[in-house]
């Protein structure tokens, strides 16, 4: 169980002065639950994450990982891919792992699952984008995490792309079942991913929604049913959603 | 290993467009294990032959205009470097020279890598040492010499140390420069994953400096190796420095080419044999 209690957390702007970015948030996740952070850009959504990674320890309050801070074995997905441009792809996968001999197997397992089978010995630089953050999507589950931090790791990417590792995320999380908070500022993305949905309101973040997702899997964003619960949503908290949505036109890939 | 292949189907990130361009520019040119391609230059060789040939043509042409002892022909000197090669004396002058330059190297390799990571990542110390720093780029390398020979005796060590002292500021300006650029952003990564330190340093941290230290490497060679010669002309009593000095109080003229040709080809060889597939080695992933 993945318990956060911030009472506040702040750091120095330009001017030197003291910004709060996060004030009373609470926020549980239970094991194996795909819990969505949604809210508008500055709301603190990094800033959490980098708490709960342990990036960050400078704060008013605690972050537990079943009753302990979360150290070793937590996965993360940046909002780039973030691989060693050094590192083959297979030995980028295996830099995170405790024992890369033993991992080997599973990491090229992995790798392969994830369409990667032929570039397990070329180097990122020579991947695309969606190549890349298969790559560290394979990284952030080698080490078989209890707790998968992601902070939009789709983003920038293109709309068929970005489908089909959200695609492959869920696939990875239904089999393994680790306990996913996936921050995001696109409400569609959110639905389609979630069994939970949190919404942060503006700097000072703190959680002003929870909204459990029950729609059947496999969802897309572009599902009828994604879309009509965001209709629903934005004619119910107009305010509090407004700017979550994509813009881009819906596809259909 | 056709990353590019699959790559066609999704977005690319711009480094990655800028390989497959290259990829597809170098047409159907041979590629290695991680799929880049090699470039090849066919007439290379035969040019750096040319040009050989062409200078040696060049130094018998004038030697044999001048006519002079100043400028003995080339058959002269080779004559003479296999005369010094046969009887040791060349060979064994050569290992010392050679020792000297592998141990000043090292030492200013290894203390002027580990000063100019600590002043890249402590500004403080960086303040502190940047005055120093100025001043020892800015010291000639004779009076370094000078100095260590009156403070510490005419011995090796001293010859070492001066050496050294003379390499350690352009290996610290360079290593800071690569501590300076060290990504943040994938040291995070390390953090996020609770890396080992010696696995964040061996595979995270240090191959992000491999280009800033093989640049102070092989700049590190070709200054070290004429100081050293230096060293030795100035306070040894042997080396290839030393033999240099005895041949000029002589104006034995081909001896000073022989020896010289000698070693600046060993030199070279080392920058070719080591060095350079090591850079190669240690950069192939930028392509």
């Amino acid at each position: 169980m993945l318990e956060i209690d911030i009472a506040r957390k702040t750091y120095p702007d330009r001017g030197g002065r003291s910004h709060v970015a996060l004030q009373g948030l609470r926020l549980a996740a239970r094991p194996g639950e795909f819990l969505c952070l949604v809210g508008p850009s500055g709301c603190g959504k990094s800033t959490l994450l980098n708490l709960v990674i342990g990036l960050d320890r400078d704060m008013e309050g605690r972050v537990t990982l079943d009753g302990r801070v979360p150290g070793k074995g937590v996965g993360v997905m940046f909002q780039e891919p973030r691989l060693m441009p050094w590192l083959s792809v297979l030995d980028n996968v295996l830099l995170v792992a405790d024992d890369p001999p033993q991992a080997r197997p599973r990491a090229i397992d992995l790798l392969r699952a994830m369409e990667l089978g032929d570039v397990l010995h070329t180097y990122p630089g020579r991947l695309s984008g969606g190549m890349q953050r298969r790559v560290a999507l394979a990284r952030a589950f080698v080490i078989e995490p209890p707790l998968l931090l992601m902070d939009e790791p789709f983003v920038s990417l293109d709309a068929p792309t970005a489908d089909r590792l959200r695609s492959m995320l869920v696939d990875l999380w239904q089999r393994r079942r680790s306990t996913v908070v996936f921050v995001t500022h696109d409400l569609r993305e959110a639905l389609a991913l979630a069994d939970r949905v949190c919404f942060l309101s503006a700097a000072p973040g703190r959680v002003v929604l929870e909204m459990p997702v029950e729609l059947p899997r496999p969802r897309a964003p572009n599902d009828v049913a994604v879309l009509e619960l965001q209709a629903r949503l934005l004619a119910q908290h107009p305010d509090l959603l407004a700017g979550l949505v994509t813009t881009e036109p819906p596809n259909d890939a | 290993m056709t990353g590019s292949g699959q790559g066609v189907r999704e977005s690319r990130t711009p480094s990655g467009a800028a390989h497959a361009a290259r990829g597809g520019a170098a047409g159907g040119a041979r590629r290695d294990e991680s799929g880049l391609p090699r470039t090849r230059n066919p007439g290379g060789a035969g040019l750096r032959l040319g040009s050989i040939v062409v200078f040696l043509v060049l130094w018998q042409v004038l030697a044999a205009s001048l006519h002079s002892a100043t400028l003995p022909a080339p058959a002269v000197v080779f004559q003479r470097l296999l005369t010094e090669t046969s009887s040791l004396t060349l060979p064994w002058h050569l290992s010392i020279t050679l020792a000297r330059v592998g141990i000043s190297f090292l030492l200013a390799m290894v203390i002027g890598t580990v000063i100019g990571i600590a002043m890249g990542h402590w500004r403080p110390l960086d303040m502190f040492l940047d005055t120093w720093l100025v001043l020892g780029l800015n010291i000639p390398a004779l009076v370094t010499i000078i100095l260590c020979y009156v403070w510490f005796g005419l011995n090796d060590w001293a010859a070492i140390v001066a050496v050294a002292i003379n390499k350690i500021p352009t290996v610290v300006v360079t290593v800071r420069e690569g501590a300076r650029a060290v990504d943040p952003r994938l040291m995070q990564v390390a953090a996020a994953y609770r890396l080992t330190r010696r696995r964040t340093f061996a595979r995270v941290y240090l191959p992000q400096l491999y280009p800033y230290l093989m640049a102070a490497a092989r700049a590190g060679l070709s200054l070290i190796w004429k100081i050293v010669l230096v060293v030795e002309l100035l306070g040894r009593s042997n080396g290839i420095g030393f033999q240099l000095n005895v041949f000029f109080q002589f104006f034995d003229i081909a001896g000073i080419l022989a020896y010289t040709l000698v070693f600046a080809t060993v030199v070279l060889l080392i920058e070719a044999i080591a060095l350079r597939p090591l850079e190669r080695r240690l950069t192939a992933w930028r392509g």
